[in-house]
């Protein structure tokens, strides 16, 4: 059953002629790892702020349809009750902490003092949240001494300790090195398997790719494709609608061209370019062997 | 203008060691992209170079001048830079102001000011919004408006850290296009970078850093095919790189075309 419901949703920032989000109808079974990809400006953050609740309840504007999430109705239901079921980390950190407290420990107890948590389950929620997110030694530094990459994982912890049903990541790895964004799509992965439900956006295809159930390309405010990793992010729409695309997609459709991929189905990840490139007569049988031995991931 | 720093330490007043004996020339008109993981000591080592911190032991020299003697402002018409986020470094009410702020202040008068202006804005393809506030802007847009506002100072060296962070495929394009005109002119670019695709597409020479120390220095290639010592830096080749490595191909590729040749170059063998 959907756990995310949205019914024609269009929505206008205030003051604003023309809506960011058009007539979205999106249905997301509990559970499931989805991601949203696009260009900027193509309304990837207003979705995460919909599902999220802050809007149109923080920013206003107008918003028709209607949104239902984990059985609450946007209309009639406030902000308040909305964060109890959702959980959403902003794409720049640094506006997401609370300004409030002095270490990471304890801004990670905020979101849990604020819903009234008893002392000892709140103590070790935040934790277990630090340990899954691989910041338990910052513990005792201030929120705002820290790197992008760990305000990010700081971001991201503050949000799992709610143990919110539907998680909602805005670019939480922006700021990381490639062994930051593993571990942090370990633990989405993790979470996903666990049964939340979790919405991404994210521009780093190939990891999504190996992560995800299913992506959502959104461009101009509409839902543009729509379906599994591999049918949407080797879809030729993509390429010339401006998205980012996996270098192993674009470089084997240039190969095609030259007669030099010979599957139909175009590779995303590291593996599928390694499998699909072996199978033409181009690469020395050696490499076979390496089929399937593919990078390890988590 | 040449950069060169001489085993450069730089601990924190916290009692952090960042930088633990970097030795490095720059010369004029080269383009670098830094790499490492976080916490490297990347960013401490480029703010050395407008003096925005000062070592802790050894020396940098900004074409000859030590970077101890000379005022961060007097530094700034040598050494612009891009802050990673680029909200840390907009304040005007329009973008036009905004680019224009820099040069003023390096004194250029108002002829050289405008023509810099728009030459910077022409440049990041921001020459229809002159007249947007910045924070009206998209995230991607307002990064370039950081990029055109020290590119319109003119200095001979520009350094950017992490420029492609969050951006989308096209703005990527448009950054690395900056890039590439600061090239022609003779500029001298400094990068840091976690996209190591756009490291491999974009620059001559990569610099790996790990713990306060240069781990590997030299021409791209080169670099990024010592994929055990950048493992340790938590740096994985580029994709087609290590495609290419996985497929047996004799020389280290790192873009599409150096791949498709390989790749026909095997076929017709």
């Amino acid at each position: 059953m959907a756990i995310v419901n949205l019914q024609n949703i269009t929505y206008k920032y205030p003051l604003t002629d023309v809506p960011v989000l058009k007539n979205i109808n999106l249905q997301i079974e509990e559970g499931q790892f989805a991601a949203v990809v696009g260009p900027n400006g193509a309304g990837k953050s207003t979705l995460c702020y919909t599902l999220a609740g802050f809007v149109p309840h923080f920013f206003k504007g107008e918003l028709t349809g209607s949104v239902e999430v984990a059985g609450m109705e946007s209309s009639q239901s406030t902000l308040d009750e909305w964060v109890l079921n959702v959980g959403l980390a902003f794409q720049n950190p640094f506006n997401q902490i609370s300004g409030a407290k002095y270490t990471v420990f304890e801004e990670l107890a905020f979101g849990l003092e604020n819903i009234g948590v008893p002392r000892d389950e709140m103590k070790a929620r935040v934790t277990n949240a630090m340990d899954l997110t691989g910041i338990s030694d910052l513990a005792n530094r201030s929120p705002y001494s820290l790197s992008g990459g760990q305000q990010q994982r700081v971001a991201l912890a503050s949000i799992l300790v709610m143990q919110p049903k539907v998680l909602v990541l805005d670019e939480p790895t922006s700021q990381m090195d490639p062994i930051g964004t593993r571990e942090v799509f370990g633990v989405i992965r993790k979470m996903a398997e666990q049964g939340m439900t979790v919405i991404l956006v994210e521009h780093k295809v190939e990891w999504i790719a190996q992560f995800a159930d299913r992506v959502i390309a959104l461009r101009d405010g509409h839902i543009l494709l729509d379906g599994t990793p591999s049918e949407v992010l080797t879809s030729p729409i993509l390429e010339e609608s401006g998205f980012g695309i996996s270098r192993y997609t674009s470089v084997a459709r240039k190969a095609q061209g030259l007669g030099l991929w010979k599957r139909d189905r175009l590779p995303v990840t590291l593996d599928e370019a390694v499998e699909g490139f072996s199978l033409s007569p181009s690469v020395p049988s050696s490499s076979q062997s390496l089929k399937g031995g593919g990078e390890q991931l988590s | 203008m040449n950069i060169e720093i001489k085993d450069l330490h730089f601990t924190y007043p916290a009692g952090v060691e960042a930088l633990r004996g970097i030795s490095l020339n720059v010369p004029a008109g080269e383009q670098v992209a830094i790499v490492g993981q976080n916490g490297a000591g990347k960013t401490t080592l480029v703010k050395h170079l407008n003096g925005l911190l000062l070592p802790t032991r050894g020396q940098v020299l900004i074409g000859g001048w030590a970077t101890t003697k000379h005022s961060v402002a007097k530094l700034a018409k040598q050494v612009g830079y891009v802050f990673q986020n680029p909200d840390e470094q907009l304040f005007s009410k329009n973008v036009g102001m905004e680019v224009a702020f820099g040069p003023r202040n390096l004194g250029f008068n108002s002829e050289q000011v405008q023509s810099l202006v728009n030459d910077a804005l022409a440049m990041t393809e921001l020459s229809g919004k002159t007249e947007t506030n910045p924070y009206d802007l998209s995230p991607t847009w307002r990064k370039m408006v950081a990029l055109a506002s020290v590119i319109a100072m003119d200095t001979p060296i520009v350094i950017f850290d992490e420029p492609t962070t969050g951006q989308d495929a096209m703005n990527i394009t448009r950054i690395a296009h900056v890039i590439r005109a600061l090239r022609e002119r003779g500029k001298t670019v400094i990068t840091i970078t976690h996209d190591i695709d756009f490291c491999a597409e974009n620059f001559e020479r990569v610099i790996a850093m790990a713990q306060g120390k240069v781990l590997l220095d030299g021409k791209t290639n080169e670099v990024l095919q010592q994929d055990e010592i950048l493992a340790t830096t938590y740096v994985d080749p580029p994709q087609l790189t290590r495609l290419g490595k996985k497929l047996g191909f004799k020389n280290t590729v790192r873009n599409q075309e150096e791949f498709l040749a390989e790749l026909k170059n095997n076929y017709t063998s």
